[in-house]
């Protein structure tokens, strides 16, 4: 089996790629590599340069340096073939708002050359697939957000891509139209599509990614599976509670910084046994019990321990 | 990167999409206008003038105005329309993650700039033809000359559009560029008998001036040396502004 699939090349090779605006570097000397058919997390505060990396895929912007293959062919000189292989989904929605859901896939269709009868099955296809078909034939500009960023998505799908990137599919979506994209996106992994997607949210890059690659300042600081990068970086247990550091300097003697993450007032501690430190609160805290939660370490510990918590670092 | 002519058509395609959506009530007041014009200045102006170049004044004043209808419909579809759909709709953001590459996107909107055209100075045309103003069939010539001129207004367009720091700078091109050129180039009056020596010269240089001499040249069925360079200036100025426009196209698209 894993033979099998580390035969198959990769569908985005990325080497040493930068890129240089003006004064500064939104991707410096990046290494990507996304195998054939997983669903792949770019994950990075905002302005570390993933959508500029997105962007140096699909060949939109020019590296200034490195070099990117993507199925195999160089970007730079293959742009139309290898565009007419992915689909994307931007980070902003563009869709035509006079025009009905079902005559922006149609529109979106003759982009990628689809002719008759071909191009109206295609369109029903993906008006199922998400579910559009109650608002099919209502301009865009009367749904709600969740509705017009599924549409969004099927547009990107409408040439049956190999690959399909996502920048940021799910900000701002409620809770059940993310469950139903996420779902989606699963079905599509599973028929073979590649999948290559930004988020900040990290429940869903821990739920829906296979491998991750975490960026911050244009570089990749961690990549993996998820679970392998969460038992890797940190211990499994998480103990997060409210403390002042004065406080935090007495109850956690011996406890080494790096297991240490403090956001404000709040502290996370990363242990393989939280029980120890459970009790020192308490008796501490004596009567007046504080609320502690005690879970798993996630992939946003890990995310968070790698890019910091300070805001200051990317405006 | 290279132009292909079934993405290209891809992109003609989209706006034609919208168009049809509303072209009942768009294409109304392209009919009304030449009617306006012809009613207010050809008629009221022209009962003061006996005789301008050898004809009537509203026949005078008829083949420029043709020019005139071209020129506004090219220039609305490359100016806001544009401009709407590169920085607000971030339509050619959707269209560059596909096979289409910015190339195809300037010919596919400079093709459809030239359709608009083409419906512009089309109706106006046929008002023309139904008023008797427009000579059979030599007149039909100008059937050339439209897209001509909304070729070269969606070329001057392109370049201003793809350069400008944002919207209000249309009405300076407006105002300041299109209006003078409607004022100046033969339409309301010969140009050659007013000025003199290098003021010709320099009017040699007026967009519009040529398309108009081509218009007038067909309707008087009199083609003279002058219709080669007006000819000549008119493609030649558009495939060099459509050069410059490519450069503007990908520098705003790609980077």
């Amino acid at each position: 089996m894993n033979r099998s699939i580390s035969s198959i090349p990769p569908v985005v090779e990325a080497r040493g790629i930068s890129k240089k605006f003006v004064d500064r570097f939104a991707v410096d000397h990046l290494d990507l590599v996304v195998p054939a058919r997983v669903c792949f997390g770019l994950l990075g505060p905002n302005g570390a340069g993933k959508t500029t990396t997105l962007r140096m895929i699909y060949g939109v912007t020019r590296p200034t340096d490195g070099t990117i293959r993507v199925f195999g062919m160089d970007i730079g000189r293959h742009l139309r073939a290898v565009r007419s292989r992915l689909g994307v989904t931007l980070q902003q929605n563009v869709l035509i708002e006079v025009l009905s859901p079902k005559e922006n896939l149609l529109v979106f269709g003759r982009y990628h050359l689809l002719r008759e009868p071909e191009l109206s099955r295609r369109v029903e296809e993906l008006i199922d697939f998400l579910e559009l078909r109650s608002h099919a034939d209502v301009p865009v500009r009367q749904l709600s957000g969740g509705f017009q960023r599924r549409l969004a998505v099927a547009l990107s799908l409408v040439n049956r891509p190999e690959l399909l990137i996502l920048d940021e599919p799910t900000t701002g979506l409620d809770p059940a139209v993310r469950l139903a994209l996420w779902s989606r996106i699963r079905e599509l992994r599973a028929a073979g599509t590649t999948v290559l997607i930004t988020t900040h949210y990290m429940d869903e890059a821990q739920r829906l990614c296979d491998q991750v690659a975490i960026v911050s300042a244009g570089r990749v600081i961690a990549a993996g599976a998820p679970a392998e990068l969460i038992t890797t970086r940190l211990a499994p247990e998480a103990v997060e509670f409210d403390c002042t550091p004065g406080e935090e300097t007495a109850l956690l003697d011996g406890v080494a910084a790096g297991r240490r993450l403090r956001i404000g007032g709040r502290l996370m501690v990363y242990l393989d046994d939280a029980t120890d430190l459970i009790e020192r609160v308490r008796r501490h805290d004596q009567g007046d019990r504080r609320p502690i939660i005690v879970r798993s370490t996630n992939l946003e510990d890990v995310y968070l321990s790698l890019t910091g918590t300070g805001l200051e670092v990317n405006p | 990167m290279s132009i292909s002519l079934p993405y290209a058509l891809a992109v003609w395609r989209r706006n034609a999409v919208m168009y049809k959506r509303t072209w009942k009530w768009n294409i109304l007041p392209n009919f009304f206008e030449p009617v306006l014009y012809l009613l207010s200045i050809g008629i009221g102006v022209g009962a003061y003038i006996s005789e301008i170049g050898g004809t009537s004044y509203i026949a005078f004043l008829a083949p420029g105005l043709v020019c005139v209808a071209a020129m506004n419909g090219a220039s609305f579809e490359v100016t806001y329309n544009i401009y709407v759909r590169l920085v607000f709709e971030k339509t050619y953001d959707a269209m560059l993650t596909t096979p289409i590459e910015p190339d195809d996107v300037l010919a596919g909107e400079v093709l459809w700039a030239v359709t608009r055209a083409g419906v512009y100075g089309g109706c106006f045309f046929i008002v023309l033809l139904i008023f008797g103003l427009a000579p059979w069939p030599s007149s039909l010539w100008v059937i050339f000359v439209i897209p001509l001129t909304g070729l070269l207004f969606a070329a001057i367009g392109m370049v201003f559009s793809l350069r400008i720091p944002n919207i209000d700078m249309f009405s300076f091109y407006f105002t300041l560029f299109l209006t003078p050129l409607f004022l100046f180039s033969d339409v309301f009056f010969p140009l050659e008998e007013r000025l003199s020596g290098a003021w010709l010269w320099v009017a040699e240089a007026l967009p519009l001036l040529h398309p108009v001499r081509l218009a007038r040249a067909s309707f008087n069925g009199e083609f003279s040396v002058t219709v080669v360079w007006d000819f000549a200036y008119t493609l030649g100025m558009s495939v060099l502004l459509l050069l410059w426009a490519r450069r503007g196209v990908r520098d705003r698209l790609t980077n």
